[in-house]
């Protein structure tokens, strides 16, 4: 009942700091910006890596990229671009103010994360049936490229840090959820939800990267 | 300039080349260490604060930043040349460098010869020939590190690495491992140990070689005598690395798929041939073309799928990683190297 | 409580609020910085106690105080807890978050939260780091080389972790400073008007953000070699353990100036306040840290050159790194210059610049001949190489850490210490300093190389001479602890700008209250305005200072 009354909203206040609320937003935009670059730096590294290897061993790449689960990959893929395009959709409900709509978006969006985490749940299970485990724990006999383990350490460390960062992302929405449920945000102040929404797009184009490299293969 | 109780003694030409460059660091630096520091001296001197004296006032001086940057641009630039001058001629080896192949492991070094010796924390070389040193580890990277030679490099398990020097001082040299390796890293020592030809002739007969002087006692007077009463008769008759590689061949059944050129040995052509390869270029399935060295041969010894070449879809050699010890891969490579 | 009362109790950021609950949860950057400070010298202290043991155990070339074992973990946790937990942080979070916002006349940074937060993620970081050592510790080095630190045992995994929480802190600090740099500058304080301790500290943060990334996911990496064998830089499982020297080192060279440049900044503030006249080459300055920062990401393959890297990569590496020098040597000149034709005073901060400058240039130089390829041949991984970054590390940072705490430890504290008993340990700490560290170099050239628990005879007398010059050091910071802390009990009642400086943190009360300003100022020119006849002209505005 209270979505519509603009007295019930609670008043945000602008640090003391801030000059004005647009300052603070624009201050918590760059900051999100800048901390995304270091979320690249952070997966660069595990890219450089991958890219290494792959120079090094080649035909090993394609040996292995065999055993991995293309199908269910593609489907991961589009499972998140569409739960991108439900937070987008969150995002713009709450600037116009339209708490229910944005509530059931981020819902949608954290039920396509779990589905994404449920496949992937499916992938791992599957490895390590098959032994496609990393380095030393590898004991897989189909594939006979002696440096195989490598590439599913590089996998399980590549997925692994992609998926802590959609769980990262289902307890960042949550809690988003819980503060439009306490009628945090208005038309004047969405800062945290635009926030998160950048992440979670920033946590789908990682894995964009991610599908082609290691799925796709040639 | 000598810096007699400064520096390692210097043995070896590129040792002499570079104490130059290494003095002349030392002069330019103690040069802008008095301009940096007698400015700063004179300035506090004569600048030091005083009842109404007034003080300059200018905020920039083009002229001068110009040269801040364009003076020390041009002597780096100079000195990182020079550098890499003295830095080449050290990584170069002659091509008639007589091979020697080192193994660090926790904690001790571990030297093959040609000749099928082994030693174990002597390192005997002959005085006034470019010896190569072929390194790797069992264990962890250590570092091999010749203070009176100038050089050093890592010893990386995986991988060969490799310093080269031609002694001009007989005797003893300090060898250090360089790299922290556990525990008894500072225990980690070797001797390069220089002989005179008579003596090497000896060594390569089998004879054992007696403790010798340090070097920098033989750097005044550089020639010296062996004590005869030092050497001892040979009591085996040595087995070249070569032939001992040829043994490994055969017994680890390389022999039945690979061919060495040798109608009296191998034949079976399944896998490539190994007559002449050594040193050569050789294509690979997928297009490249890779040096056939020492790093190359004990990679597709170790992983045969790493490196598959042109004309092999698949490999049926199986992995030798972990069935081949050190000392047997590198007699090995020094029996490949040998086959014409 | 009546506005009144609360001036006259002097209402400033110490007394603002009270209790031990208002300093935890404090957000003011202020208290933040000191809570930090105090953190980062427990962290100093201990690592001081290592070094001394390490010095002691050298006083003999055998067995002295401890067996190979002991002694190898003592090196690795004063490198470890010196680079993570002191040097890197010392500069940046101790003054860099007391001072940024007073430079800017702002009222606070830009995430005050977060910066709370980085602190405890620093402090949580710290304490992993160091349960390590009541369990079984570990004797990696600070550098965790592979495979060693996959293959030895000990509790290297929670080392590792404590590095990795830390550069947290260190990569959320360096976020917090930019924001707070670009969004809330006072009117009037353009980019060229920017105090150089400010730019110091802005390209200090890009670092920051840049590289730390970078060593988190390395040591993750390390982590996960240890736990799951994952391989990546196990030769044994196919891995290539080079490739971990690359990650680290492009961590860990940009972090050498994480630890330097806010050093430069420092000195930069100070030499002009001192000398009474305009800092000479201000855009010089300014930009030659950035270009120090640019150089960094690209020269870490000179850590590498004899670990078989190829022969055009030690070429690329040695000379960009030549070029290193360029920028670093124009900043030491225009110091330099800056004292000519000034009306040079002689308080402790500017004793210590000196201090600064004489180890400084000693550090850089030997940089040249560690950066020259044939010559890095033989003196790397020898006590040349030691020498050198403690002369950079130490002699720089730590000197001009030391300059700053004197220069703003009455406006921290609102208390001035005694003068002559600074020059003391002054004096005890800078001849301390290159009797415990020049040595080094004639040992490193030597030959003798670092990490020995022992060593040849041949080498007993430098390392004896190291050895009581460590003694002197020690002295010199038990004297400085003992004095700084006499000062804030019963020190004199500091003016508000005890030395005339014009940067906007002097033109507020001592201590500062709590939003800093009691009006926010409106700048007019730059920071550096030191006229002829030393007249004081309240160039910065800000409002009428109590006397």
């Amino acid at each position: 009942m209270s979505s519509t009354h603009e007295s019930a909203y609670p008043v945000h206040h602008v640090g003391h700091h801030f000059n004005n609320a647009s300052d603070e937003f624009e201050a918590a935009k760059q900051g999100m910006w800048v901390f995304l670059v270091t979320e690249i730096l952070m997966f660069g590294g595990l890219f450089v890596a991958y890219g290494i290897f792959r120079g090094m061993y080649p035909e090993m790449y394609v040996e292995a990229h065999h055993a991995l689960q293309m199908k269910m990959g593609a489907l991961n893929t589009i499972v998140l671009i569409t739960s991108s395009l439900t937070m987008a959709l969150a995002v713009s409900a709450t600037q116009r103010g339209k708490k229910q709509r944005a509530i059931g978006m981020m819902a949608a969006t954290i039920f396509l994360a779990c589905c994404f985490l449920v496949v992937k749940y499916f992938e791992y299970s599957h490895k390590f049936h098959e032994g496609l485990l990393p380095g030393a724990f590898y004991s897989n006999t189909e594939i006979t490229n002696p440096k195989a383990p490598l590439f599913f350490s590089l996998y399980f460390m590549m997925t692994g840090l992609h998926g802590i960062h959609v769980l990262i992302g289902i307890g960042l929405i949550s809690w988003m959820i819980l503060r439009s449920l306490r009628n945090e945000f208005s038309e004047n102040f969405y800062t945290p939800v635009e926030l998160v929404g950048f992440y979670w797009h920033f946590v789908d184009i990682v894995w964009i990267y991610l599908f082609p490299l290691l799925y796709l293969v040639s | 300039m000598q810096f007699p109780n400064l520096m390692p003694i210097a043995a070896t030409d590129a040792a002499v080349r570079w104490n130059s460059l290494y003095n002349f660091l030392l002069g330019i630096s103690v040069f802008f260490f008095v301009l940096v520091i007698g400015a700063m001296i004179l300035f506090i001197i004569k600048y030091r604060a005083r009842e109404g004296a007034k003080t300059f006032y200018f905020r920039d001086h083009h002229f001068l930043e110009a040269c801040f940057i364009a003076i020390p641009t041009i002597l780096l630039l100079g000195i990182f040349g020079w550098g890499y001058s003295v830095y080449n001629s050290m990584m170069r080896p002659p091509a008639d460098a007589l091979e020697i192949h080192v193994i660090g492991k926790q904690w001790l070094w571990q030297f093959q010869y040609d000749n099928g010796r082994t030693t174990i924390g002597n390192l005997y070389v002959p005085l006034n020939k470019p010896v190569k040193l072929i390194m790797t580890s069992q264990d962890v990277i250590h570092d091999f590190f010749i203070p009176n030679f100038r050089v050093k490099s890592d010893v990386v398990p995986g991988m060969y690495t490799s310093v080269w020097f031609e002694a001009r001082v007989p005797g003893e040299h300090q060898v250090f491992c360089g790299m922290y390796c556990g525990t008894s890293h500072s225990q980690m020592l070797a001797k390069l140990v220089v002989l005179n030809d008579q003596q090497w002739a000896e060594f390569q007969r089998g004879k054992k070689i007696g403790p010798q002087p340090d070097a920098r006692l033989n750097l005044a007077a550089e020639d010296t005598t062996a004590d005869p009463s030092e050497a001892q008769a040979a009591t085996i008759e040595p087995v070249s690395l070569a032939t001992q590689g040829r043994a490994v061949f055969e017994t680890k059944g390389c022999v039945s798929c690979h061919s060495a050129g040798d109608p009296t040995h191998g034949g079976a052509n399944i896998g490539p041939s190994l007559a002449g390869i050594f040193g050569k270029n050789a294509a690979l399935q997928d297009g490249q073309t890779i040096r056939r060295d020492e790093s190359y041969l004990r990679q597709v010894i170790e992983q045969p799928q790493s490196h598959l070449l042109k004309g092999y879809q698949q490999s049926v050699m199986p992995t030798f990683k972990g069935l081949i010890s050190e000392t047997e891969m590198n007699s090995l490579i020094a029996y490949i190297k040998s086959l014409k | 409580m009546s506005n009144a009362t609360t001036a006259a109790h002097g209402d400033n950021y110490l007394n603002h609020e009270k209790g031990l609950w208002s300093w935890l949860s404090t957000v003011d950057h202020k208290r933040i910085g000191l809570m930090y400070m105090a953190t980062v010298l427990t962290y100093f202290l201990i690592g001081g106690i290592f070094a001394l043991l390490i010095r002691l155990e050298l006083l003999h070339p055998t067995q002295t105080i401890m067996d190979a074992n002991t002694y190898n973990r003592m090196f690795t946790y004063h490198g470890a807890i010196m680079v993570f937990l002191v040097v890197v942080p010392a500069i940046p979070t101790t003054l860099g978050n007391f001072l940024l916002p007073m430079m800017l006349g702002a009222k606070d940074v830009a995430f005050p939260k977060l910066n709370l937060a980085s602190y405890y993620v620093y402090l949580a970081g710290g304490l992993f780091a160091t349960a390590s050592l009541f369990l079984r510790g570990a004797d990696t080095g600070w550098t965790f080389y592979t495979p060693y630190s996959i293959r030895t045992s000990g509790t290297v995994i929670l080392v590792l972790t404590g590095a990795f929480i830390a550069g947290f802190s260190s990569i959320l600090t360096g976020l917090n400073f930019i924001i707070t740099i670009h969004k809330l500058r006072a009117p009037g304080l353009t980019w060229s008007r920017l105090p150089l301790f400010v730019w110091a500290t802005y390209a200090t943060s890009i670092i920051q953000i840049l590289a730390t990334p970078v060593l988190a996911i390395t040591l993750a990496l390390l982590v996960m070699e240890r736990v799951l064998r994952i391989g990546i830089f196990d030769p044994a499982i196919g891995g290539d353990p080079v490739l971990f020297q690359h990650f680290f080192w492009f961590y860990s060279h940009p972090a050498v100036y994480i630890m330097i440049l806010p050093a430069f900044g420092v000195v930069s503030e100070v030499i002009p306040v001192f000398s009474r006249k305009p800092i000479f080459g201000y855009k010089a300055i300014a930009y030659s840290s950035f270009a120090i920062a640019l150089i960094a990401f690209i020269v870490w393959g000179h850590h590498m050159f004899v670990s078989g890297e190829s022969e055009f990569a030690a070429f690329l590496f040695s000379l960009i790194t030549m070029f290193v020098a360029v920028p670093t040597g124009v900043k030491v000149f225009s110091w330099v210059g800056t004292m000519y034709g000034g009306s040079i005073r002689f308080n402790a901060p500017m004793l210590y610049a000196f201090g600064f400058l004489e180890l400084f240039t000693v550090g850089g130089l030997t940089g040249v001949f560690l950066a020259t390829l044939a010559v890095n041949v033989h003196l790397t991984e020898t006590y040349f190489v030691v020498a050198h970054f403690h002369y950079v590390m130490v002699g720089g940072t730590l000197m001009a850490l030391l300059a700053g705490m004197h220069f703003w430890f009455p406006k921290m504290f609102g208390k001035m210490y005694s003068e002559s008993c600074a020059r003391v340990a002054w004096f005890l700490i800078l001849v301390g300093f290159n009797v415990t560290f020049f040595p080094q170099f004639i040992l490193g050239a030597q030959g003798m190389p670092r990490r020995y628990w022992s060593y040849l005879p041949e080498f007993t007398l430098l390392n004896q001479i190291s050895t009581v010059g460590s003694w002197l050091i020690a002295a010199g910071f038990l004297f400085t602890a003992f004095y700084l802390i006499k000062a804030l009990i019963s020190g004199e009642k500091a003016p508000s700008n005890p030395w005339n400086a014009l940067t906007l943190d002097w033109q507020t009360p001592s201590p500062p209250p709590h939003d800093n300003f009691p009006v926010t100022p409106i700048v007019t020119d730059w920071p550096y305005e030191y006229r002829p006849d030393g007249a004081i002209v309240p160039i910065q505005g800000a409002a009428p200072l109590p006397a």
